[in-house]
Formats: structure tokens, C-alpha cells, sequence
């Protein structure tokens, strides 16, 4: 099967980088090096090729109507030139996706969703299409480029000639001299500081170079988008969430606006909010030893009660962390359990997430109580 | 890519080294790592896993872990035998892996049972060959 490119594949191929088969895209797994790259981010700037994942235009004056009975977040909050995290879920209130929202206009919205659910989250918009309403995915010919790390807001200004320091997190300013529906946004997926552009792919292009021609930027790849979004806590959907999870089984309750009118998935979550969650999404350190993965159980004594979700070895914090579902009593911070890897049994401990944040420095060993 | 001329090699991309002082290697012991090759496919190597010193090991078994950031790896004893030494200083800095591979970055020591498996094993020139095979 061919793989789906990029507008910036090119620039990819030029930089000689390991590619990667990702939801049927060929996209950079890395350049020289996961770490390399994970500590530019951190220490200077990295910039990312996100072109896979997909935007779909909202737009009407049903637009607010269709998109907040689709998402647990209130939307009548959202102000022009704002963004929120949120997610959209199926009557069981299993999670169909987490998705950002931006607001552009009055009536003009954009949704961000993941590309591994690309189909499945347009074809979801436009069953619940609502009058006065229109839904476009404008992905194709469209691009997104991340720059994200402490030197980003002063590495871009120059290029974009608009000011970045005074945009808010999860703010948004369009874009003029690069096309239409051009639009840059305080957000991103690593943690750090940051940045991402919205952009038609020859100016997302025209981009790139210039950015990564700036001292202190790497060209940075999905393998590093990984480690950076687990050290700062970021579920990935497909992985640490799906269908069959709830926004509080995922420990993404902040997101949900319970108190709204309707939303789908409003009747399961009230009788979830009440009654409590069985399974609980927590983060899990291990002081020293191999690489929790996917699939690897964790245990309480002898029992076993949940699984590793997704798992790296954290530069920041120089040991093994992972996400996993367990057993709602057990999902208190400080809680003692292992981790089985290879057969072998490897002590962990039950951590509040994100594990790295930018405001707190501390020092690696502090957040360990346990001892087994 | 560098392929030591002394050191023969498997398909699995192990090295051994007959007699090593450039490790500390005595006699009737053999030296094992992983190629420049391996490390530069493996990249970011985050954490090693060493077998016991004593265990026996049947050759082309699985006899250590690599893994680096995004996956895990096996690595295979090259010859049988038991296990003499190990590379302890993997255990803090695993990266020498990927810095130093075919001296610092050892992996493990054995005592061949069966001296005679030794031959079986690849030249660096035969390994050479195998890599620029697989290289396209």
C-alpha cells in the first residue's frame, strides 16, 4: 500500500529521516535522535511535521449548537481567539476522540482530531450535522507545523512578524501573508511552551525552512512527540483511551461540563459522577529498570489490576515512567504496586501527572516514597 | 560502517571477541557485544538487561535485553556456554551502547562449552556483506 505524504515529506527525506508508517502515513519517526531531539524541545526549540492529523471547518450559525452537543465542554464559554482541549463521546460515554477546538469568528470553528480517527470523527460531525450548519474537512492541501521549547515565541516573532509573547495559552491569532485560513495558536503536545501553525502547505512549507534555519532549532519526529507528551502527562487516544473509556475512567474530568443542557454521553457520565468509575487512568514511576510498554500488567501483591497503556524511558526525570489503568482504590498517588516486564516483577509507584512540568524543577529521586 | 577486522560476528548482529585485553578479556573466554550496526538501528539505547553471572547458555538463545526509547530487543548468545563476567557499567550508562560499542559498550563474557561453534561464526568480512545486503 502506498503511505500518505506530508507537503513536507520532501523536507523530511532531506534530512535523511528514519521514516514511519503512522496510521498509514510516512511520517518522521526521528532525525538523528529521539532523545537528541526530546532535549531541544525542552532546552531550546524543536519543530514538528503534524500535517496528519485532521481539520474539519465548522462554520453557520448552528455551528456552537452542532459542536456543543458533541463535546463535553461547554462551548458557550469559548471566546473568539480561544482553543480548548475536549472530547466528543459516543451515548455509552466512551471517548469517539479528543480533539482541540479553536475558535477563528462568531461563527467559525475549527476541530483538530487525531489522524488515526480521521473518518471516523468526520463522518460522527456530519451525523449530528445540525441546521444552519456546515462541515468541511480541509485537511488535504492543508498542513499544521509545531514549534515548541522555551526559545520558540523568540525564534518565530522574526519570522511571522506578529507578536507571540503576548498570546495566552490555548489563544490563537490569525495569520496574514500566509493564505487563507491561516491561523498560529499558544498550544501544543510536549508540555513545553510552544506553538502551531495552521497553514495551506506552500506557506507551511515556506515555514519550515525559515524556522529551521534559526540557531538552536532541531527538526524534531513522532518518536520525540511521544516521549515529550508522555513526561507531561497527555493521553494518546488509540492507546491510553478509546471507545470504550469515559473522560473519568481516563482522569480527564476537568474537561466535562456536566451541568450543561445536554451532550452526548451526558446520562452515563451524571451516573458515573455519582456512583464512581471501577477503572481509573494513573501515572506510574518506576525508580529504576526497564521500559514499562503496552500490555504489561500491573500488580497489586499477587493480584493483577490493570495494564500499562503506553510507556518511555523519561530524559527529564532519568528513569521509566508509564500510564495505565487500574483498579479505582489503588489510583491514590503514593500507592505501591509493580509492574511486570519480561516476567520479572518491577516496583512502581502511583505518581500524579503530568510526571515533568515546566514550573516545577524537581529534582529527579524527590517524588519516590515508596520502597518494595 | 565499522566492522573490527579481529572480531567475528552473527547474523543477529552480535560481535564476539576470542581473547580481549582491550576489555580484560582471559583466556578461554570470549567477549560478546552488538555491531556498530545494531546500535545505530536501535539508536537512544535506555536500559540493558544482563544475565546472571554463572547462567549457562545454549547458543542462539536469548541471553540479554536492549531497549532503547521506543522498543526492546533480544540479544543471542553467539556460542554456548556460561556466563563469566557481565558489564556492570551498563546498568548506570547504558548509552555506552551507542558511544562505544565494541569496547566500553560489552555486554557479557562466557566460557564456551563448545569451542568448536566459534568457527560458525561470520568473518567481518562475510558480516560486512550481510549488512550492505540489507542495507537497500
Amino acid at each position: 500500500m502506498t503511505l500518505k505524504k506530508t507537503a513536507l515529506h520532501p523536507e523530511h527525506v532531506r534530512l535523511s529521516a528514519k521514516m514511519t508508517d503512522f496510521h498509514t502515513w510516512d511520517m518522521p519517526l526521528y532525525y538523528t535522535s529521539i532523545l537528541e531531539e526530546h532535549q531541544a524541545v525542552r532546552t531550546a526549540a524543536g519543530i514538528f511535521d503534524i500535517s496528519h492529523m485532521g481539520q474539519v471547518l465548522v462554520t453557520g450559525s448552528g455551528a456552537l449548537a452542532t459542536l456543543n452537543e458533541l463535546v463535553v465542554s461547554d462551548l458557550t464559554q469559548l471566546g473568539e481567539g480561544r482553543a480548548c482541549y475536549t472530547m466528543m463521546l459516543n451515548p455509552a460515554g466512551g471517548i469517539v476522540d479528543d480533539i482541540i477546538i479553536y475558535r477563528l469568528g462568531a461563527d467559525e470553528y475549527v476541530v483538530i482530531i487525531n489522524c488515526g480517527t480521521r473518518e471516523k470523527d468526520v463522518q460522527w460531525l456530519l451525523d449530528h450535522q445540525q441546521p444552519k450548519t456546515s462541515i468541511r474537512h480541509v485537511s488535504d492541501g492543508r498542513a499544521i507545523v509545531a514549534v515548541q521549547g522555551p526559545k520558540a515565541a523568540e525564534v518565530l516573532e522574526p519570522i511571522v512578524q506578529t507578536s507571540l509573547t503576548g498570546l495566552g495559552r490555548f489563544s490563537l491569532a490569525r495569520l496574514t501573508g500566509f493564505g487563507s485560513l491561516a491561523w498560529v495558536a499558544r498550544t501544543g503536545y510536549t508540555g513545553s511552551d510552544g506553538f502551531e501553525f495552521f497553514l495551506e502547505d506552500p506557506h507551511a512549507v515556506r515555514l519550515w525552512s525559515k524556522v529551521l534555519q534559526a540557531p538552536g532549532v532541531l527538526p524534531a519526529g513522532l518518536g520525540a512527540r511521544d516521549t515529550l507528551r508522555l513526561e507531561a502527562g497527555l493521553r494518546l487516544y488509540g492507546s491510553d483511551m478509546d471507545d470504550a473509556t469515559s473522560p473519568y475512567e481516563a482522569d480527564l474530568g476537568w474537561t466535562v461540563a456536566i451541568h450543561k443542557p445536554s451532550f452526548i454521553g451526558k446520562a452515563v457520565l451524571v451516573e458515573q459522577k455519582q456512583r464512581g468509575v471501577a477503572k481509573k487512568l494513573v501515572g506510574l514511576e518506576l525508580p529504576e529498570g526497564p521500559v514499562p510498554r503496552h500490555g504489561c500488567p500491573i500488580m497489586a501483591g499477587e493480584q493483577q489490576v490493570g495494564a500499562i497503556t503506553s510507556g518511555t524511558f523519561s530524559l527529564m526525570l532519568n528513569r521509566p515512567i508509564g500510564m495505565g489503568y487500574v483498579e479505582s482504590g489503588l489510583a491514590k498517588p503514593g500507592t505501591p504496586l509493580t509492574v511486570v516486564i519480561r516476567n520479572k516483577p518491577y516496583p512502581a509507584a502511583v505518581v500524579k501527572m503530568p510526571f515533568w512540568r515546566l514550573q516545577d524543577a524537581r529534582p529527579a529521586g524527590a517524588a519516590l516514597h515508596q520502597e518494595s | 560502517m565499522h566492522v573490527p577486522q579481529e572480531l567475528r560476528y552473527t547474523k543477529s548482529h552480535e560481535w564476539v571477541k576470542s581473547s580481549g585485553p582491550a576489555v580484560g578479556g582471559t583466556g578461554g573466554e570470549v567477549v560478546v557485544g552488538i555491531t556498530a550496526h545494531a546500535q545505530e538501528e536501535l539508536r537512544d539505547v535506555v536500559y540493558v538487561e544482563l544475565p546472571a553471572v554463572g547462567k549457562a547458555v545454549k547458543q542462539g538463545e536469548a541471553a540479554a535485553v536492549v531497549e532503547s526509547v521506543k522498543a526492546a530487543f533480544d540479544i543471542y548468545a553467539p556460542v554456548s556456554g556460561t556466563v563469566t563476567r557481565v558489564n556492570a557499567a551498563l546498568g548506570q550508562s547504558p548509552q555506552l551502547v551507542n558511544k562505544d560499542c565494541y569496547a566500553e559498550g560489552w555486554f557479557f563474557a562466557l566460557k564456551p562449552t563448545n569451542p568448536g561453534e566459534l568457527n560458525g561464526l561470520m568473518t567481518s568480512d562475510q558480516y560486512t556483506q550481510l549488512i550492505q545486503a540489507g542495507a537497500h
